[in-house]
């Protein structure tokens, strides 16, 4: 194809795009879109599947059966939204063991919330709250995004995904209501997981060069730092409701800008966490290879069992 | 590992008396265990009562560049509708 039909292609591509139509796989695109989808979808897979980690720890460990199965059910649909996403990338040619390869190999990134440790039974509060909060927040956001196949699994994903959040609120709102050590506890996951969750939106938009080109395409319908204003803006009150204290000693509500004023976040140690140096990336990869290792047998065991069984099949036939 | 399981598309009837839709798709070693993980994947809040599973590779899709040959003959095709015929004002339903 010639430079001057790629252009007519990607001119056609972005109109497209702009009057509000979706691209399914099959149509064409320019290779940066599919890259970038390819990134951006798996990463969003990947958090999904490493972010079963840190709770998946507490379900044994869970206060009561009511707790325990909602924890499950939780863990379970994190599961299940792992493989929509994975699906849905697979349909832009690339594998699922590709997919996994990058996550192991650490060339593709997962959301760095996830390397952050859950000590306690509040953090499973606070994670439902926060993260989960957050979460939702971005995914809203991604409901309308361009590509057909991402669109409908976050629209699929989101209906899930509100219990999550309650369910973690309703953790918290417990333990704040409960004995002072009960709300001590509840007050010290709010405090490590507060300004873990604000990262959660990504760099600040100074320092994001990829969002007008994200915007075009509706990858983002909002920058970051729009999304987590909204964020602070919902939150707030829901901590104060249950006699929570946010842990930001600048936070002050401005009547003019009819928004919170917030503290600023360590960059630097977002950016440490992002490049492999959080508390928990290293054990969170070796507990995600781990369990892809010794799945192995079991998955070639499987496809050994299917072979054999269409075999018979075929000489029965004969 | 030897290869990946094979990709399956799944279809799920939501209630009785509406079709079987594209919820999906998924990897299975076989058509059995692709309904059971279609079942976790794709029904865990009664979202079906029948789920059908097709390999991937059994399905022949359109080339979305032919889509002017294959639908662009019937945009101009107007008579096909009941709005394109007259009728007089006193015929109410028809």
């Amino acid at each position: 194809m010639s430079e001057a039909q790629i252009k007519s292609l990607e001119e056609e591509f972005e109109a497209r795009i702009a009057r509000d139509e979706k691209i399914e796989p099959k149509d064409w695109m320019p290779e940066k879109y599919r890259k970038t989808h390819i990134r951006q979808m798996s990463q969003h897979a990947h958090s999904e599947i490493v972010g079963m980690l840190p709770e998946g720890n507490w379900i044994s460990r869970a206060p009561s059966l009511r707790r325990k199965v909602a924890l499950l059910a939780k863990v379970q649909d994190e599961g299940g939204h792992g493989l929509y996403l994975y699906s849905a990338t697979e349909t832009l040619g690339i594998t699922r063991d590709e997919l996994f390869e990058q996550l192991h190999t650490g060339k593709a990134k997962y959301s760095s919330i996830f390397n952050y440790p859950a000590l306690t039974w509040a953090d499973i509060g606070a994670i439902g709250w926060l993260v989960d909060g957050a979460a939702i927040i971005n995914q809203v956001a991604l409901c309308g995004t361009s590509f057909g196949p991402y669109a409908r699994a976050m629209v699929r994903i989101c209906k899930e995904e509100s219990f999550h959040q309650r369910q973690g609120y309703e953790i918290t709102l417990k333990l704040a209501q409960g004995t002072l050590e009960q709300k001590a506890m509840a007050q010290d996951a709010l405090n490590r997981f507060w300004w873990p969750s604000l990262m959660m939106f990504g760099p600040a938009d100074a320092d994001s060069p990829n969002t007008e080109q994200s915007m075009k395409w509706k990858l983002k319908r909002k920058t970051n730092d729009e999304l987590r204003q909204q964020f602070i803006d919902q939150t707030v009150p829901q901590a104060e409701l249950i006699g929570l204290t946010i842990p930001d000693p600048d936070l002050k509500w401005n009547e003019e800008k009819g928004c919170y004023d917030s503290g600023e976040i360590d960059w630097d140690e977002f950016w440490q966490v992002v490049k492999g140096h959080g508390p928990c990336n290293k054990e969170r990869m070796k507990a995600r290879v781990s369990a892809w290792e010794n799945g192995e047998w079991v998955r070639d065991a499987a496809l050994a069992h299917a072979e054999k069984q269409q075999e018979k099949k075929l000489n029965k036939a004969v | 590992m030897k290869k990946e399981w094979p990709l399956w598309e799944v279809f799920v009837r939501s209630k009785n008396g509406l079709e079987h839709r594209h919820f999906g798709s998924l990897h299975a070693a076989d058509a059995e265990m692709a309904l059971e993980n279609a079942r976790d994947v794709y029904t865990r809040r009664n979202e079906g009562v029948s789920i059908w599973v097709v390999e991937s590779k059994n399905i022949t899709a359109s080339n979305p560049e032919h889509n002017a040959e294959l639908f662009e003959p019937a945009q101009d095709k107007v008579y096909r509708h009941p709005t394109f015929y007259d009728l007089p004002d006193e015929i109410k339903h028809m």
